[in-house]
C-alpha cells in the first residue's frame, strides 16, 4: 500500500468521511476513491455498492480482481448522564471497539476523575450535539431521567436517524415522553425506534448488569440488519 | 491490547512514519467458517511486532514470516490457508474454513 493512500484513508476515518481503497490484485495499482469521485470512476456501480453496505470485498471487472477497502464512519456512542451506569459503560465500550462521549451539564457529575479515559463534555445536549454532527453511525444512551437534559437529545437523535437510540425509565416515565415527543411533532413511528426500557431484558439489576444489557441492545442494533449507510460527500 | 481494524491502519501509519519497514495483511475472501471477515487487518514490522489478526491466531505465524520476505524484496503476494491445504497440520484452519491474504508492503 503506498503511504499516502494509507495517511488518506486514516485521515478519512478520524474526520467520519466515507471513502474507498482500490486495490488492482493484479499488479497492485492502487487509487483512493471519494464518493464524489464514484461517478467518474470505473468500478463506480461496485464501489457505490461497497460503500452502501460498508464493508470491505473481493470485485471482479472486465476479467480482473480488485480489493475494495472501504471506510465509513467508526461506530461512535454518545451517551448523555455522566451517572454510575455511565461509568460501568464506559471501559465496556472501549472494549467493544466503538468510539464514545458523555454528555452531561451537571458539572458535579461530568469529571474526568469520575471518567478517566473517556471523553465527558460538562454542557447541555442541545449545544453539544448540532456541531458534532451525529449520524447513522452514531447510537444514543439517555441515562439522566430528566426530561431537560433527555429530551432535547433524543429529539435531536431521531432527527439524525441513530442506528440505536435508548433512554432509561419505567414504562411509566417513557409513557410521559412519549406524549412531550408527540407534542413536539414526532411520529408514533419515530418514537418507536426507541428502545425504552432500555436495554436487552436480561433481568439487569446493579449499574454494570443493566451496562451490560444495553451494550448487548447496541450490538442488536448494529449487527442483526446492516446498516443504512447514507454516502455523503 | 485490543485493536480495531482502524486502529491497526493508523498503527501502520505511526511504524511507517517511525521509519519502519512495514507490511500490511488483509483477509481478501472467505469460504465457509472463517474466524474474521473479510477487510480484517494484520500489521507487521520489519523486527517482528505485530497488531491485528488474520484468523483466530491460526495461521498469524506464517503470514508473518510472509510479511518479513514481503518487507524485505517489496513484493505483494497472495496467501492461501484451508484444512484442505498441505500445510493444514502445520497452520490449517481447524475451523474448517479457507481464507484468502492479500499481503503487501508499505511504501
Amino acid at each position: 500500500m503506498r503511504r499516502d493512500l494509507l495517511t488518506q484513508l486514516n485521515d478519512a476515518r478520524r474526520e467520519r468521511r466515507a471513502a474507498v481503497l482500490v486495490t488492482a490484485l493484479e499488479g497492485g495499482e492502487q487509487r483512493f476513491v471519494t464518493p464524489e469521485l464514484l461517478a467518474s470512476d470505473p468500478l463506480g456501480e461496485e464501489l457505490d455498492a461497497a460503500l452502501r453496505a460498508g464493508k470491505s470485498r473481493l470485485v471482479e471487472h472486465d476479467g480482473k480482481s480488485y480489493f475494495l477497502t472501504v471506510q465509513v464512519p467508526p461506530v461512535r456512542l454518545v451517551v448523555i448522564g455522566a451517572v454510575h451506569i455511565s461509568q460501568a459503560l464506559a471501559p465496556m465500550v472501549k472494549l467493544a471497539g466503538f468510539d464514545m462521549v458523555i454528555v452531561d451539564p451537571r458539572t458535579a457529575f461530568a469529571t474526568p476523575e469520575r471518567f478517566p479515559d473517556v471523553e465527558v463534555i460538562a454542557d447541555w445536549p442541545e449545544t453539544v450535539l448540532p456541531p458534532m454532527k451525529i449520524d447513522r453511525y452514531t447510537g444514543i444512551c439517555c441515562f439522566t431521567h430528566d426530561p431537560k437534559i433527555d429530551d432535547p437529545a433524543l429529539e435531536e437523535a431521531l432527527r439524525a436517524q441513530c442506528f440505536y437510540i435508548g433512554a432509561l425509565g419505567s414504562r411509566k416515565t417513557h409513557g410521559k415522553r412519549v406524549e412531550r415527543l408527540l407534542a413536539k411533532g414526532f411520529s408514533k413511528s419515530d418514537i418507536a425506534r426507541i428502545s425504552a426500557p432500555i436495554g436487552l431484558d436480561i433481568g439487569a439489576v446493579t449499574p454494570s448488569e443493566i451496562a451490560v444489557s444495553v451494550l448487548g441492545e447496541i450490538i442488536l442494533a448494529l449487527r442483526k440488519k446492516p446498516l443504512r449507510t447514507e454516502v455523503r460527500p | 491490547m485490543l485493536a480495531s481494524d482502524e486502529d491497526i491502519l493508523g498503527q501502520a501509519e505511526t511504524w511507517v512514519k517511525a521509519g519502519k519497514g512495514v507490511a500490511l495483511a488483509t483477509v481478501i475472501e472467505t469460504w465457509g467458517s472463517a474466524p474474521r471477515p473479510v477487510g480484517s487487518h494484520l500489521a507487521i514490522t520489519e523486527d517482528g511486532h505485530f497488531l491485528g489478526s488474520v484468523s483466530g491466531g491460526c495461521v498469524e505465524g506464517d503470514v508473518v514470516t510472509e510479511a518479513l520476505d514481503c518487507i524485505s524484496d517489496g513484493k505483494s503476494r497472495m496467501l492461501e490457508f484451508g484444512v484442505a491445504d498441505e500445510t493444514a497440520w502445520r497452520s490449517g484452519l481447524s475451523c474448517g474454513g479457507r481464507i484468502r491474504v492479500y499481503v503487501e508492503k508499505v511504501a
